[in-house]
């Protein structure tokens, strides 16, 4: 039987894009499959009993979920074109990294929706500035690591791609959150990710995102 | 200054269920280490110049060079020291493991926790989650010895002290963690693998952890009052 690789995903997420672009950087094909979040797919429940979420890989009937546990299972069956790097190091930087991006992620995304669903201006407010004060730390550690050690993107950059959705949340609401002049190593950040050949192909189309969370977030 | 030159130290904290699958790790690897005591709440200067990001225990330091995340170190730990190795070599079997050491700390801990601080109804509601949570952890045992097979590996020892700490919270705050009939097979592996000599050695004694677990809960309860 020849090797199979499906990926359950969404277009809008940035978990699902993640993976796209660690299949792409190693040359996988694979069979792309869109789940509808609103109405799970009895295939993606079967594969992903626990969590019933996007991403999984599917590679030869075995289900894999979590988008870095994937991640390293890419990395770890394709060994050509490494995300990780090799020094054990270095490697474990690079996964401190990607758990803290995570982690802040999990704390900016619900400030930043918060900003775009509230009807007032007060909780708006709020939400961004909450959304603004983690962006900060995360801005902190970037400039102080020098985030793009190498010419290729890795694990932590792959990882760090949902920046993008901040910025698309400020089209979204018409504010800015992520700002060049507060945030200048993000901002170059999610610069790189819309210029990189392979990043580019998998960065969801823009207006048909923006439009996607403004009717789903509408106040 | 920690670590002489090609030395191993974990700065850690005695009642730390992280620091301890550090420790785990380390002597199933058979690792020389200095442990450095952190006497929490107080943070040393050293663990806040190793750890700048999160300030918190454990942190293990390798030839001058500081990892903190106590998975983040285990998988490290695996790396560098290849005997008696903690993953397994297939990668799908590595992605498992994984998996469901990032479901205990993401799903069981955190409704432990709720399920020790909280009362009333919400205190009930964790309690349940944590059931429920533990019987689906349970499937990932697919009727072996542990979690490693034959011999217990990462995915046991990342969440083995669950038993542990389980056991004592629930004693404290008076609510059901770890139901036997619930969870028949997982609760005999908690068994086992907390009386293997390699685990149960490294263990914080047991009064002095349940005096700490009857202070903290104290300290929760007198905090919800106010």
């Amino acid at each position: 039987m020849a090797a199979e690789v499906k990926l359950f995903g969404k277009w809008t997420s940035p978990f699902s894009r993640r993976i796209e672009v660690a299949l792409k950087l190693k040359g996988v094909e694979y069979e792309y499959i869109e789940e509808d979040v609103f109405n799970k797919s009895p295939t993606l429940l079967n594969y992903n009993p626990v969590h019933k979420k996007i991403p999984v890989l599917v590679h030869n009937g075995k289900p894999i979920a979590e988008s870095q546990v994937i991640m390293e299972y890419i990395d770890e069956t394709w060994k050509h074109n490494p995300i990780l790097p090799i020094d054990p190091f270095e490697k474990a930087m690079a996964r401190f990294w990607a758990k803290f991006i995570d982690d802040k992620f999990w704390a900016i995304w619900p400030a930043v929706k918060k900003a775009m669903t509230s009807g007032g201006e007060k909780e708006r407010e709020e939400g961004i500035e909450e959304a603004q004060l983690h962006l900060d730390t995360l801005e902190t550690q970037l400039k102080e690591k020098k985030f793009f050690g190498g010419e290729r993107l890795g694990f932590v950059e792959i990882s760090a791609s949902l920046i993008i959705w901040i910025v698309v949340s400020q089209e979204v609401m018409g504010v800015e959150i992520l700002t060049q002049e507060k945030f200048p190593a993000l901002h170059e950040l999610t610069q790189k990710f819309v210029h990189d050949d392979v990043f580019k192909q998998c960065v969801p189309p823009w207006e048909p995102l923006v439009s996607y969370y403004k009717a789903l977030w509408e106040p | 200054m920690a670590g002489n030159g090609d030395g191993v130290t974990l700065l850690g904290y005695w009642a730390s269920p992280y620091a301890l699958r550090v420790k785990w790790a380390l002597k199933i690897k058979e690792v020389q280490y200095e442990y450095m005591e952190e006497h929490l709440p107080d943070k040393s200067p050293m663990l806040l110049q190793y750890n700048p990001v999160h300030k918190k225990i454990p942190v293990l330091v390798h030839k001058g060079k500081p990892l903190a995340e106590s998975l983040v170190i285990i998988e490290y730990i695996d790396e560098v020291w290849k005997h008696n190795p903690l993953l397994p070599q297939d990668p799908y079997h590595r992605a498992k493991a994984r998996f469901w050491a990032k479901f205990a700390d993401e799903k069981c801990v955190p409704a432990m926790f709720r399920a020790f601080s909280k009362v009333g109804e919400e205190q009930a509601q964790a309690a349940e989650e944590l059931r429920e949570n533990l019987k689906t952890l349970e499937s990932a045992l697919e009727g072996k010895q542990y979690f490693g097979g034959e011999t217990i590996g990462f995915l046991d020892i990342a969440v083995g002290w669950i038993g542990c700490w389980a056991r004592m919270n629930e004693e404290v705050a008076g609510v059901n963690m770890i139901d036997a009939e619930m969870i028949p097979l997982l609760s005999v592996w908690f068994q086992k693998f907390l009386e293997l000599p390699i685990i149960k050695e490294c263990l914080p004694p047991q009064d002095k952890l349940l005096e700490h677990t009857k202070e903290f809960h104290k300290m929760l309860m007198m905090a919800t009052l106010t």
